[in-house]
Formats: C-alpha cells, sequence, structure tokens
C-alpha cells in the first residue's frame, strides 16, 4: 500500500535537515504504528506524504500503491486515497462542517470520475455515520471545529475519514488532549473503519492508544529515522522502559531525539 | 476657513456645466445646498478625506466613458423576490420596465414628479439629513447632489412594507452621468427592506436620506453590479430614532471608482445602526479603487452600533476605509464596534485604513480593529488534504474571511443571494 525508501526531507527555508532516510512499507490492511519522542520527525513525515509546503525532498520516494506520491499535489493525493488526521485540525470559521465535509467529498468523487452526490443523498449518508461517532447534528452545522473540544476535534477528523473512505489512512496525535473516554470513543471510530482493503499508520507518543487500535507492526522513530521495528510488544516494551534505552542503543543523545 | 481657490474653481466649473433644476418643494433646500457646495468647492487632492482617493475622476466636467454590459450578461438581481422594482436606466426612470408603485403600508412618489408640488412629506428631509452631516466633514458631492438631482424615489413607511422595495439601476450609454437623490422616511414602527442593484450610469452621484422614526425597521441591501470601467459615488445619511433599527449591507464587485460614504446619527435612546460591506475586486480586469467611508455618531444613551468591513483584493487592486465612531457627551452605555478588514490574495493589492474613536462620554464599550491578511495557509492546506482543489479551498476561505459581513444580513434568503453572488465572482477570478 505506502512505500517510503530512504525518504530525507530538509525545510525550505532553512537548513534544517529533519528525515535522515526513513524506510517504511505498510501492506494492504494492515495497522502500523510509529512511536517516538518529541521532535523526532513523525508529523513531518505525515506532512510530507500529504503534500504540505515548506519542506524539500532531497533524496528517496514514497508511493501510493505504486503511484508517486511526492509528484502530486495535496488534493491528488487524497483522491488518490491518503488520508491524514491532522494533530490539530485547523478552523475555519464561516465554512459549514456539512459544507465543508461535503465539498471535500464531491471534490474527490469528481476527481475520481464519480458521480456527486445530492445534498439530500449526502445528508443521509453524514448523519449516519456521524451517529456511530456520537457527532450531533449541532456539530455539523456548526463552522469546522470552531468552538469544538479537543475531542469533538478528534472526532471530526474521523468523520471525515469516514466519510472520505481513504484507503490509506494517517492518523498524527490522534489520542493527544484526550480524556480516555474521549479516546476510546476515536479509537471505536477507527476500528469501525478497519477492512481489509485499508492500511493504517497510527502516530503516537504514548502507549495507551494502541491497546484500543492494535497494530500489527510498531515502529519506533528517532532523530528522523526508524530506530527498530516490531510486534506490538514493542510498544510495551517503550511504555515501560521509555525511550532512553533505544536512544542509547543507536548512539541517539535525548536532545537530538 | 475659505476654501483653497482651486477648489472653488473646480465647483464652479463642474456646476456651470450641469443642468440645475429649479425645483418645487425641494426649490430652498437645492438653493441652498447649491450656496454650501459654492463656497466648499470640491475635494482637492491635498483634503485630508481624500488621501487614499483621487477625486480627479469626479471633478472632471464628462465622465471618463465606461462600456456598459451586454444586456444579455446583465445578471438577475432579485428576480426570485416578490417585490416592487422601480427601474432606472443611465438614470431615466424606465416605466415599462417598473412595477406600478404599489405597496401596502407605503407612499411612493418619484422626486421628478413630487417636485411639481410647492409642500410634500419629504420637505423636511430632503437636503436636510444631506447639510446635517457636513459636520465636522465637509461632504461636498453631497451638497452638489442635494442641488441637482434630477430625479429619485420619495418613499415613506407608515407600516410594515409588504414587500422590499427594489430599486434596479440600468446602464447603457456610455458617458451618462445621473445625480439621483432619494428619500425614505420610516414612520414610527414602520419596516421596509430596501434593495438597490446595478450601476446607475457611466459614472453616478447617489444620495440617499434616511429618516428612521422611533421603533422603525430598516433594511438595506445593496449590489454595486459588475461592470468594470464605472465610477460611483454614494452618500446614505441616515437619523435613526429611539428604539429604530438601521442595517445596511452592500457588496460591491468590480468598478474602476467606488467610494461609499454612510453617516449614521443615532439620535434616540436604546437604537441600534449596522453597517456592513463585502467588496471584491480584481485589478486583472481592469483598475478597481474601492473606498468605504463611515461616520457612526452616538448622540443618544443604551446605542449600540456596528461596522464590519470586508474586501478580498488580487492583481493591484486597492481598498480603503476610512470609519469614524463620534460618542458625544452624555451618550452613555454606547456600544461601538467597528473592524476593517482586508484579504490580500497577491502582493501587489493594497489595502489602506483609517479607523478612529472620539468619545466624549464615560460609560461607553467602544472597540476598533483593521487587519490585513493573506490567505491561511495552513487552512488551505487542511482544505487540500481533503481533497478540495486549489481554487475551490481558495474560494472557501474567501467566503470564511468575509462571514462576519454577511452575517450582517439577517434574512436567509437574501443572505443566500449574496452568498452566490460572492460564489459566482469567485469562480469567474480564479487565476
Ligand atoms: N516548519 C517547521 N519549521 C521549523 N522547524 C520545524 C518545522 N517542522 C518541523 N520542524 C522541526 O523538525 C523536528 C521534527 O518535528 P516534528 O515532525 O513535528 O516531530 P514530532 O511530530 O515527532 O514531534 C523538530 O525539531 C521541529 O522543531
Ligand atoms: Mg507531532
Amino acid at each position: 500500500m505506502l512505500e517510503i525508501k530512504n525518504l530525507r526531507v530538509e525545510l525550505e527555508d532553512e537548513d534544517k535537515k529533519i528525515l535522515k532516510g526513513v524506510d517504511l512499507s505498510v501492506g494492504t490492511g494492515q495497522v502500523h504504528a510509529i512511536m517516538g519522542p518529541n521532535g523526532s520527525g513523525k508529523s513531518t513525515l505525515s506532512y510530507v506524504l500529504s503534500g504540505r509546503d515548506g519542506y524539500k525532498v532531497t533524496d528517496g520516494t514514497a508511493a501510493l500503491n505504486d503511484e508517486d506520491l511526492l509528484d502530486m499535489e495535496p488534493e491528488e493525493r487524497a483522491a488518490a486515497g491518503l488520508f491524514l488526521a491532522f494533530q490539530y485540525p485547523v478552523e475555519i470559521p464561516g465554512v459549514g462542517n456539512m459544507t465543508f465535509l461535503r465539498t471535500a467529498v464531491n471534490s474527490q468523487r469528481k476527481a475520481r470520475g464519480e458521480s456527486e452526490y445530492s445534498a439530500g443523498e449526502f445528508l443521509k449518508i453524514v448523519r449516519e455515520k456521524a451517529k456511530s461517532l456520537k457527532i450531533d447534528a449541532n456539530m455539523l452545522k456548526r463552522p469546522v471545529n470552531v468552538g469544538f473540544s479537543g475531542g469533538e476535534k478528534k472526532r471530526n477528523e474521523i468523520l471525515q475519514m469516514a466519510m472520505l473512505e481513504p484507503k490509506m489512512c494517517i492518523l498524527d496525535e490522534t489520542d493527544s488532549g484526550l480524556d480516555v473516554d474521549a479516546m476510546k470513543l476515536v479509537a471505536e471510530g477507527v476500528n469501525a473503519l478497519r477492512s481489509e482493503g485499508r492500511s493504517f499508520l497510527v502516530i503516537t507518543h504514548y502507549q495507551r492508544l494502541l491497546d484500543h487500535i492494535k497494530p500489527d507492526v510498531v515502529h519506533i522513530m528517532a532523530d528522523g529515522r526508524i530506530i527498530k521495528t516490531g510486534g506490538p510488544e514493542l510498544a510495551m516494551e517503550v511504555e515501560k522502559n521509555g525511550y532512553s534505552d533505544l536512544l542509547k542503543e543507536h548512539g541517539i543523545s535525548e536532545e537530538m531525539a | 476657513m475659505a476654501a483653497a481657490p482651486q477648489k472653488i474653481e473646480a465647483a464652479q466649473t463642474r456646476l456651470d456645466a450641469m443642468e440645475l433644476p429649479k425645483g418645487g418643494f425641494t426649490a430652498a433646500a437645492r438653493a441652498d445646498a447649491l450656496d454650501r457646495v459654492t463656497r466648499m468647492g470640491l475635494p482637492g487632492p491635498r483634503d485630508e478625506y481624500w488621501r487614499w482617493t483621487n477625486p480627479a475622476g469626479l471633478n472632471a466636467v464628462a465622465p471618463a466613458a465606461a462600456a456598459p454590459f451586454h444586456p444579455k450578461d446583465e445578471p438577475a438581481n432579485f428576480d426570485v423576490f416578490d417585490r416592487i422594482r422601480l427601474v432606472f436606466v443611465d438614470g431615466v426612470f424606465d416605466e415599462d420596465l417598473s412595477d406600478d408603485p404599489v405597496v401596502n403600508g407605503v407612499e411612493l412618489v418619484r422626486l421628478q414628479e413630487a417636485d411639481d408640488r410647492d409642500i410634500h412629506w419629504a420637505q423636511p428631509v430632503y437636503g436636510v439629513l444631506e447639510a446635517a452631516g457636513q459636520k465636522p466633514v465637509d461632504r461636498p458631492y453631497a451638497a452638489l447632489n442635494t442641488a441637482a438631482a434630477s430625479d429619485g424615489i420619495l418613499i415613506r413607511v407608515t407600516g410594515k412594507a409588504s414587500k422590499p422595495i427594489h430599486i434596479d439601476y440600468r446602464h447603457q450609454s456610455e458617458e451618462s452621468d445621473p445625480v439621483l437623490h432619494h428619500v425614505i422616511k420610516l414612520e414610527e414602527g414602520a419596516e421596509l427592506t430596501l434593495l438597490e442593484s446595478g450601476p446607475a450610469g457611466a459614472r453616478f452621484n447617489i444620495v440617499t436620506e434616511i429618516d428612521v422614526a422611533p421603533r422603525a425597521v430598516l433594511h438595506h441591501l445593496r449590489v454595486q453590479g459588475r461592470e468594470q470601467q464605472r465610477q460611483a459615488l454614494t452618500h446614505i445619511f441616515a437619523r435613526v430614532g429611539e428604539e429604530a433599527t438601521f442595517k445596511s449591507f452592500t457588496m460591491t464587485a468590480n468598478g474602476a471608482l467606488t467610494r461609499n460614504e454612510c453617516i449614521i446619527d443615532i439620535v434616540g435612546d436604546d437604537a441600534r445602526a449596522h453597517v456592513a460591506g463585502a467588496a471584491l475586486g480584481d485589478g486583472k480586469t481592469g483598475p478597481f479603487h474601492h473606498d468605504d467611508t463611515v461616520f457612526v455618531t452616538h448622540a443618544a444613551e443604551r446605542c449600540e452600533s456596528r461596522q464590519v468591513f470586508k474586501k478580498v483584493l488580487k492583481n493591484g487592486a486597492k481598498g480603503i476605509f476610512q470609519g469614524k465612531i463620534l460618542v458625544k457627551e452624555g451618550a452613555q452605555k454606547t456600544d461601538g464596534y467597528q473592524i476593517s478588514q482586508a484579504l490580500l490574495l497577491d502582493e501587489d493589492s493594497q489595502f489602506l485604513a483609517k479607523p478612529e474613536l472620539e468619545i466624549y462620554a464615560d460609560d461607553v464599550v467602544c472597540s476598533h480593529g483593521s487587519t490585513t491578511g493573506a490567505i491561511d495557509e495552513t487552512a488551505l492546506f487542511y482544505l487540500r488534504s481533503r481533497g478540495v482543489p486549489h481554487a475551490e479551498a481558495t474560494a472557501l476561505l474567501v467566503l470564511s474571511f468575509m462571514a462576519d459581513a454577511i452575517e450582517e444580513i439577517d434574512d436567509e434568503a437574501l443572505r443566500d443571494d449574496i452568498l452566490s453572488r460572492l460564489e459566482g465572482w469567485l469562480s469567474r477570478h480564479r487565476s
């Protein structure tokens, strides 16, 4: 599904290397987790994959189902099936959440040559999906993310994911700022979307989210590289011992991470 | 202080080239206004109030030629609304295109017809609110209008008007230069929605005097057409009485020159006056210069005023805002708010703003702000990452930017009408 090879990324405006050769391969239907200390480059990886400005790819490749991602505009990547649930979802005053969702879904359908949903059809689908995420009708009417609580924002990200039906979902710190109940709700939403044809890359700082979204593979990222890959037990290990031992093992000082 | 000789000469030259009706009931007001504009002179480049808008095109004896729309490109204006439509073509009333002016709760007559008479209900308003609005700043073009207006609509509302009144301006001659003067009087408790659309000529000067009696409600919505070359100068002079509501919203798209002055005197306690505008300019399709000049005076207690102005500018378009809130002595518990914001879609465009507060009462809440910014890159990326193409995402963010101004339109159907006009403009001006 997702193939990343030797991905090296710098900031565009500054001479600063952030990703220093990332290799990652996520198979179809798999759930991979990336864990790692703050500042290790996890969000950068998610932004570069989804096409945010401000980064320069100096080497390497990233492909989604053999299509070169790095050559596409962000909207083309989305239409190709990539979705990023933001660590900090953006507020857009004056644009109704429903308008936003419908514009997004219909843009992607149009890009893929599918027919666009009418307002009525769309409303029916969105209501159903919103209900399962405990998103009330009010949240659909309000402007995008404006005045939403942390939990509401993250649930809104999952709702977008449910509506857009992407093939490859990247979740960046979807658990940050959530209490246990809110996190469970989000995890349930994600689990409901797990399917044979859909893959996930779950970025998290803590292991607790992975109790609810069970990964097939766990990667540890530090200093712009994947330093270790293993099964779910790797997450338990990090939870118990922290990152220090792992970092030391790879000659990375805590500040560098 | 006497005006500079060049200014006086400019006024004289301009007046000499104009036809000045003697007037019936307006005769005294016209003579007085003529006297005032003769002494004030026309705006000059050194006038503080005209620092950012060059009056040369308005001072010229003849207007610069302005191509009208081809009739088939004429946008539909409020056609879906049940309203009384009154049509002016290049400033000349067109009876065939207009509806019978019969509306329950409304007396409606043309200035030109009414001016045959010596006595009229509009007499205590015509030229009177305009003259009152000449302090502390000269507005010579408004005085010139009072003196020279060839026609206009006089509307007296005694109850709840059964339908909106729509003044629809058409522009067909490349050189038309109309001067129109409207008087709207809402009697106590009366209600009216007034719609205006289109450019009235190649260059036009419109004054609207609005007297809102206690507990009356006026909703004013204006769309200033899509034509590129026309020059517009408008003045609204409103007097707002006790517990009355005055709301005015203007959408402007295109136009080589637009200066909309709005002068509001809040004279009764517990009144409300809101004035808002959304302007869109794209220098690629022709020069765009848009100036909102607003002056709100609070002379009563517990009144609320809001000024909300948004401009979206690209390809060298220029936006101006001069807005003032004056709170007079004794106008306690005033709640005054003013915001002017520009969204610059490139580095060639420009926004200049002069927000002012002048307060002589101690128990008031007044705030003002002005910002100039670009499209929020993070929000743009967020939308694109959901599959929304760049141009559409930009359009959504432009609408997001203008939302507070559009919110000022109370009627949902009218709000949607404006929204679809904005969307239409944005889709025609993508690059
Ligand atoms: N746009 C940017 N400008 C400046 N520094 C950045 C930018 N994006 C990322 N960085 C830096 O790159 C490093 C990795 O950041 P990030 O990808 O956010 O890490 P993580 O998500 O793992 O916490 C950090 O040192 C961060 O400060
Ligand atoms: Mg991060």
